[in-house]
């Protein structure tokens, strides 16, 4: 099937989503998704920041949709024509739904683990505005313990319902979910019950705000300084591929590898991500990469970089040889006036 | 044309050994010439101040010793987010976050607090990216003319946060003449 983003063509298999397809072209026309995740069935169509407009609906029906469809649960029509980022349309409705979004979640960036790694953050910092309108008071929640590996803050959720869709999917008793409706739903286990089961952890990584953060690394250190390198370990129940954030020789956190939209390439258990938190335990492959401008990369030097040499003498003192060359032009023969400047002097 | 009569100012000048007439030999017509010169700066503005009885006016952009700031409560506003230690381009500000406790609720503003803050005063440029970065109004470069006090041991010049945070007291007196 052949579908039109942003002008860039692409033939995809039928079924396939117009965001999944925005995805195998990549770059701009990209449409951002809090809630969607491809590794989780039965995600996404809530958040509505993926919203595009359809120009043209098929090569059979060509009549532009009159609204905006979340590109996330929409899946190609053979010769469907979308526009992204260069519908003014697009760019304003992802500005309301940020501002949306942004209406219950607290301004505590500076406290929150996840800063730095934040998609409401990033969100908010490519189609927010720098104001807010909303005089009245934030919905709140009193603070809930929820286990001793995973912190929860309600106040900041989303309700993206990932970390439900995770719990269902990847562990065989889910205790936790989404409590009471509308402007009062939040994410509780049932009876004060600690989450333990045995691939919980992973709430963490799919949580695209600060809710659900990893306790045993509350406060320890702002992602940015530390440095995150690729390492596996032999684990029986999942693959042991994860992410180590290294502070010195201290490893300080450990999470799935996660890709360019940070969504986790494999699944890792608890005992990876809670309790080997020592160096010997795992093999490090090398430094993880990031996108380029994700702060991650602050004062991390990946990249081999070569000596320089200076030759003070050859180099300066001289100069470089096509300055040389520049100055003294034989071949450009000066004008009357530069000549005597040249000769006496300008004073 | 070589390199060494090339005038790249173009204010180069080539001496010359030029024998002197007797007039000039005197000397007369220099020295004063020489004498008008050093007269004339009697009467022109003094370029010096009588230091320390007179002290220069600061610029309004000055930036001096840093304060980890007190809210009107007396509580530290520093939350530890990290951000001036990102914009620090002299990589000078290190710190350690903290969890606040129950009974820590009149001490910290925010639920994390700094623990440890240090500012490495010998790498530290005073270029105030640290203040313009903060989003908490806790770090402040103050007018203080006393930039950093001399020392004889490089460990004393990593400032903690005993050398930081605004006392007590300064902080009690500014509520007092805020309410004022």
């Amino acid at each position: 099937m052949k579908v039109t983003i942003d002008g860039q063509e692409i033939n995809v298999e039928p079924g396939t989503t117009i965001l999944q397809a925005a995805r195998m072209i990549g770059g701009e026309s990209v449409p951002p998704a809090m809630c969607y995740y491809s590794k989780l069935k039965g995600s996404g169509g809530k958040c509505r920041c993926c919203l595009v407009e359809v120009s043209k609906g098929s090569e059979a029906d060509p009549r532009p949709m009159p609204k905006l469809v979340a590109s996330c649960v929409t899946g190609v029509m053979d010769g469907m024509e979308v526009k992204s980022i260069t519908s003014e349309r697009v760019v304003d409705a992802r500005k309301s739904v940020t501002e949306f979004l942004l209406i219950n979640h607290p301004l505590d960036c500076p406290i929150c683990d996840q800063a730095g790694e934040c998609d409401l953050q990033n969100l908010s910092f490519k189609n927010g505005s720098a104001k807010t309108r909303f005089v009245e008071e934030k919905r709140t929640f009193e603070p809930e313990n929820i286990g001793d590996n995973i912190q929860l803050h309600m106040n900041r959720c989303i309700l993206c319902y990932r970390c439900v869709m995770t719990a269902d999917q990847l562990t065989d008793n889910r205790v936790h979910g989404v409590l009471n409706r509308g402007d009062h739903s939040q994410i509780s286990t049932a009876i004060s019950k600690a989450i333990n089961n045995e691939f919980s952890g992973n709430m963490i990584d799919v949580c695209p705000v600060g809710a659900l953060t990893d306790k045993t690394f509350r406060f320890k250190q702002r992602v940015w300084f530390n440095k995150p390198y690729n390492a596996h370990r032999d684990c029986d129940k999942c693959c042991g591929k994860t992410t180590l954030w290294m502070f010195g020789e201290e490893i300080q956190r450990v999470t799935a590898r996660k890709d360019e939209y940070h969504e986790v390439e494999e699944f890792i258990c608890n005992e990876c991500r809670f309790d080997h938190k020592d160096t010997k335990d795992w093999v490090i492959e090398g430094p993880r990469k990031f996108e380029k401008d994700s702060v991650i990369n602050q004062n991390n030097y990946t990249r081999k970089l070569d000596t320089v040499t200076i030759e003070t003498e050859k180099q300066i003192l001289l100069g470089r040889e096509q300055d040389r060359k520049k100055i003294s032009m034989p071949a450009v023969p000066l004008k009357k006036d530069e000549v005597q400047v040249f000769k006496e002097g300008n004073i | 044309m070589s390199i060494e009569t090339i005038s790249l100012s173009g204010r180069k000048k080539e001496v010359s050994n030029k024998k002197m007439t007797f007039l000039e030999s005197l000397y007369l017509v220099a020295i004063f010439k020489g004498l008008m010169i050093t007269i004339r700066h009697l009467f022109t503005r003094k370029v010096t101040i009588k230091y320390p009885e007179q002290t220069r006016e600061l610029s309004p952009v000055y930036r001096g010793q840093h304060m980890l700031m007190r809210d009107d409560e007396g509580r530290e506003r520093c939350t530890a987010c990290g951000l001036c230690a990102l914009s620090c381009p002299a990589e000078a500000i290190t710190m350690k976050a903290e969890e606040r406790k129950p009974d820590e609720m009149h001490l910290y503003r925010e639920e994390k607090y700094a623990s440890i803050y240090e500012i490495n005063m010998l790498r530290c440029i005073f270029c105030g990216l640290c203040e313009e970065a903060c989003p908490k109004q806790a770090i402040y470069l103050t007018k203080s003319r006393v930039m950093v006090k001399s020392n004889s041991d490089r460990e004393d010049f990593i400032y903690g946060k005993d050398k930081l945070v605004m006392p007590l007291d300064m902080a009690i007196n500014n509520t007092k003449q805020m309410a004022n």
